[in-house]
């Protein structure tokens, strides 16, 4: 059997990350394949739902990075991400969310080897955790449908 | 009990307010009642009994009008009148405020601080049910908790009743509404409820009361306020604000200290 | 109709039977403190003393979330699949009660009216309703003043009556006698219990015809401005009515695919009848009140000659401020 190649999605920053990412690649170190990035202006634009629609389509793990603290663009863009992402773990741990498969770091526009090694690391741990298959089941209410009719209690009366 | 009748009848005779929100006798439980004449103060009851948060009424336009307005504010709607005065929903000067003590005296607040110095004062209204749920699930590994709430809340049948009982859910379009993109899915299933939940809580953040009125509104008898118990906890915790105080541009998630400290950033 | 007599360790047999067979059984059971409809895998699981389910059985035809069709996109050609009527489970819904069996006729009645909507007809076809007559009530039944009852068989193909040491088992149609027939040496011979002894006694709280009478002026009553105050506006009485027939439609799509799914509305939300324009026929809580009472009481009557209403009184049960139905219906 071949081994389990996580998908990875990454939120990042146009200023820090996203020029960070550029530079790792432009200084040919090589890092794992299996990111996606999505760029963002700011990761104060990085609302919450993103990470829940990636893990819903199909994610396996998430990476959010951005610039490190005092150095946004935008002065406090990072400030106030950093305040929405410490209660949206939080929140999630408490609902049994695997908050392992999502990896915040600050990444600058001069680390290069940093987002090869916060990439590298990701899809490490997050092939140790297998895919991410509970939270898209969820997602299905076509098979819940098809198993109950009525609601969604058959999940706690058959077991 | 009578002195609180007494006093609703002469606010009301005065004109000094032109409704009373308070609470009657219901069928199994005390319910809302809107009082405009000082001869139906005498249906006026408030006991332990009376844990509806009845500040959800401050903001129904429809209902209010420009009258003024007394209400008699349990525990957790006197720190839900707080949030409101912050996010400037309501008017103080519109408002008069009543409540009950442990001792059955009625106060009537002249100013935010003496709120305040209520809340910090009187005991907080046990909820032992809750501290029980809370403990086991706190116990439970990260898979277990999942189980947990993916059974409860596919069983949600998107009501949001939790909402409509909610005294900081005024928004007059909620996100769940929101289509365009259609943000969260708005029909009820496993995930979608979950996307519902998730949002509903992180909204709360900062604001909300700890009142749980939003889980006693759910007809299916969901926990699911100690979603937003837990924000909370998460707040006090990380922030160090103060779900008491009422201060003015104090908001969890609009503000930002450059020495918050958090330990799972890389 | 054909009486017989079976034991409840017999209906147990039975229905272990049934979903031997492969049928889907939906019954009350137990959910922390409360009694709900869920899908039984043995007998054992089922409630049979409990007063009242808190959502109705409406979901076997008319499920909270259900697919109308799929939809793919390619090369600008666009592929439409219907729902597929098949493939419903043969569903037996057992331990309703009568006002629950009596509210496939309301909620037919709207999914028949001049568009005859197959999926509706398609689950409910392949379902079997065998209700449990009534031998306790509270004070939010008043299924007896919208001219049903306890021991109503509209709406059953079999109705269990629990009487001494046993049930009086009516099979009542065709389907009934049917799922009977999944193991009929499970029903002994009637022994001639009289039915309406071991019924509830439930009087009535109110004169329905009256009501009727009054709401036909009552359009423009500050009554509705009165009665509402308290409601908060959300969708809890109209999600567990066994008769509120409201849907919304939404579109599950992703990229070039998708499907489009009938939803559960209510006339509670302030964005029920919403118009694009911005709107609302229905603006404040009132109206939206008053449509609630009207069209069960007034509008659904005059026009499809059937009541919206079967007394269950759930709504009252589930409403987080007590609106009180029959307390509200009484005092117009
Ligand atoms: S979220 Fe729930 S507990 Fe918090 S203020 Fe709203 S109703 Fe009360
Ligand atoms: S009140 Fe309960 S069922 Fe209704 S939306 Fe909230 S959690 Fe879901
Ligand atoms: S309106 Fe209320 S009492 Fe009447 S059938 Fe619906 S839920 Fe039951
Ligand atoms: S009557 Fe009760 S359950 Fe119905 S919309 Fe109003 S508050 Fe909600």
């Amino acid at each position: 059997m071949s081994e389990f190649e996580p998908k990875i999605v990454a939120f990042v920053c146009n200023w820090c990350t996203y020029a960070g990412a550029d530079l790792t690649g432009t200084s040919r170190i090589k890092y794992a394949s299996n990111v996606k990035i999505v760029r963002f202006p700011c990761t104060g634009r990085i609302d919450f739902m993103l990470l829940l629609k990636a893990f819903a389509e199909g994610a396996d793990g998430i990476i959010v990075s951005g610039c490190h603290p005092n150095d946004c663009h935008y002065t406090s863009g990072n400030f106030h991400a950093r305040r929405r992402w410490v209660i949206f773990r939080g929140l999630l741990n408490f609902m049994g969310i695997d908050v392992n498969r999502i990896q915040f770091s600050w990444v600058s526009a001069a680390e290069g080897a940093k987002w090869a090694d916060v990439v590298n690391s990701t899809v490490t741990a997050v092939r140790e955790l297998g895919p991410y298959t509970q939270y898209r089941k969820a997602a299905d209410y076509l098979a819940q449908q098809d198993q109950s009719i009525i609601d969604g209690q058959e999940a706690m009366i058959i077991k | 009990m009578e002195e609180l009748r007494k006093k609703a009848a002469e606010l009301l005779q005065s004109g000094e307010v032109q409704m009373v929100i308070g609470y009657e006798e219901g069928t199994r439980h005390p319910r809302p009642c809107f009082i405009s004449s000082a001869d139906d103060a005498a249906k006026l009851i408030y006991d332990d009994r009376c844990t509806g948060n009845l500040a959800v009424y401050l903001t129904h336009k429809e209902l209010i009008g420009g009258q003024k307005i007394a209400i008699t504010a349990s525990y957790f709607a006197l720190r839900s009148i707080l949030r409101l005065l912050t996010e400037h929903q309501i008017q103080l000067d519109k408002l008069v405020v009543l409540t009950v003590s442990a001792e059955k005296e009625v106060i009537q607040f002249a100013t935010t601080d003496d709120i305040t110095a209520y809340l910090q004062t009187a005991p907080v209204p046990a909820r032992e049910d809750d501290k029980a749920l809370i403990e086991k699930l706190n116990a439970m590994s990260p898979a277990e908790r999942w189980e947990f709430w993916s059974a409860e809340l596919s069983k949600c049948f998107k009501c949001y009743a939790c909402r409509a009982a909610c005294p900081m859910c005024y928004c007059t379009k909620c996100i769940v509404e929101e289509n365009r993109p259609q943000w969260i899915q708005p029909w009820a299933s496993t995930l979608a409820n979950i996307e519902w939940h998730i949002n509903r809580a992180m909204h709360m953040t900062g604001r909300c009361a700890d009142c749980g009125a939003c889980g006693a509104a759910c007809p299916l008898g969901l926990p699911i306020h100690l979603l937003s118990h837990q924000i909370v906890q998460e707040v006090t915790d990380n922030f160090a604000l103060d779900v008491n105080q009422a201060v003015s541009g104090d908001n969890a998630l609009s503000t930002f200290k450059p020495e918050d400290k958090e330990n799972f950033i890389r | 109709m054909e009486k017989r007599f079976i034991t409840q360790a017999s209906i147990n047999r039975w229905l272990t039977k049934i979903v031997n067979d492969g049928k889907h059984l939906y019954a009350p059971v137990k959910k922390g403190d409360r009694v709900d409809f869920g899908r039984a895998t043995s007998a054992d699981d089922i409630v049979f003393d409990h007063i009242q389910t808190t959502q109705s059985a409406k979901s076997v035809a008319f499920p909270r979330t259900d697919v109308l069709f799929s939809y793919e996109k390619e090369k600008g050609k666009v592929q439409l699949e219907n729902a597929d009527l098949t493939a419903y489970p043969e569903t037996v819904v057992f331990g309703l009660h009568p006002c629950d069996a009596a509210g496939f006729n309301p909620l037919g009645a709207i999914f028949n009216w001049d568009y005859k909507d197959e999926i509706y007809n398609a689950r409910l076809q392949r379902t079997v309703v065998v209700t449990l007559a009534c031998t306790k009530a509270d004070e939010y039944c008043f299924c007896t003043s919208v001219n049903g009852g306890p021991g109503n068989t509209a709406g059953s193909d079999i109705q269990l009556t629990p009487v001494k040491d046993g049930f009086l088992a009516e099979i009542l149609t065709e389907k009934g006698e049917a799922l009977m027939k999944a193991d009929e040496a499970a029903f002994e011979a009637d022994r001639g219990d009289v039915k309406e002894e071991f019924l509830v006694k439930l009087p009535e709280k109110f004169d329905v015809k009256a009501v009727q009478e009054k709401l036909q002026t009552a359009f423009e009553s500050p009554i509705w401005k009165a009665q509402s105050q308290r409601c908060i506006g959300c969708g809890a009485c109209a999600y567990v009515c066994p008769t509120c027939a409201c849907f919304d439609i939404q579109e599950d799509a992703h990229g070039t695919k998708g499907k489009r799914l009938r939803c559960w509305d209510s006339c509670g939300f302030a964005l029920f009848t919403l118009h694009t324009s911005g709107h609302n026929p229905r603006q404040t809580q009132a109206q939206r009140w008053r449509q609630r009472l009207l069209h069960k009481f007034s509008y659904m009557p005059d026009r499809l000659s059937v009541r919206g209403c079967t007394g269950c009184g759930r709504c009252s049960r589930a409403c987080p401020v007590d609106m009180n139905l029959s307390e509200h219906l009484s005092s117009i």
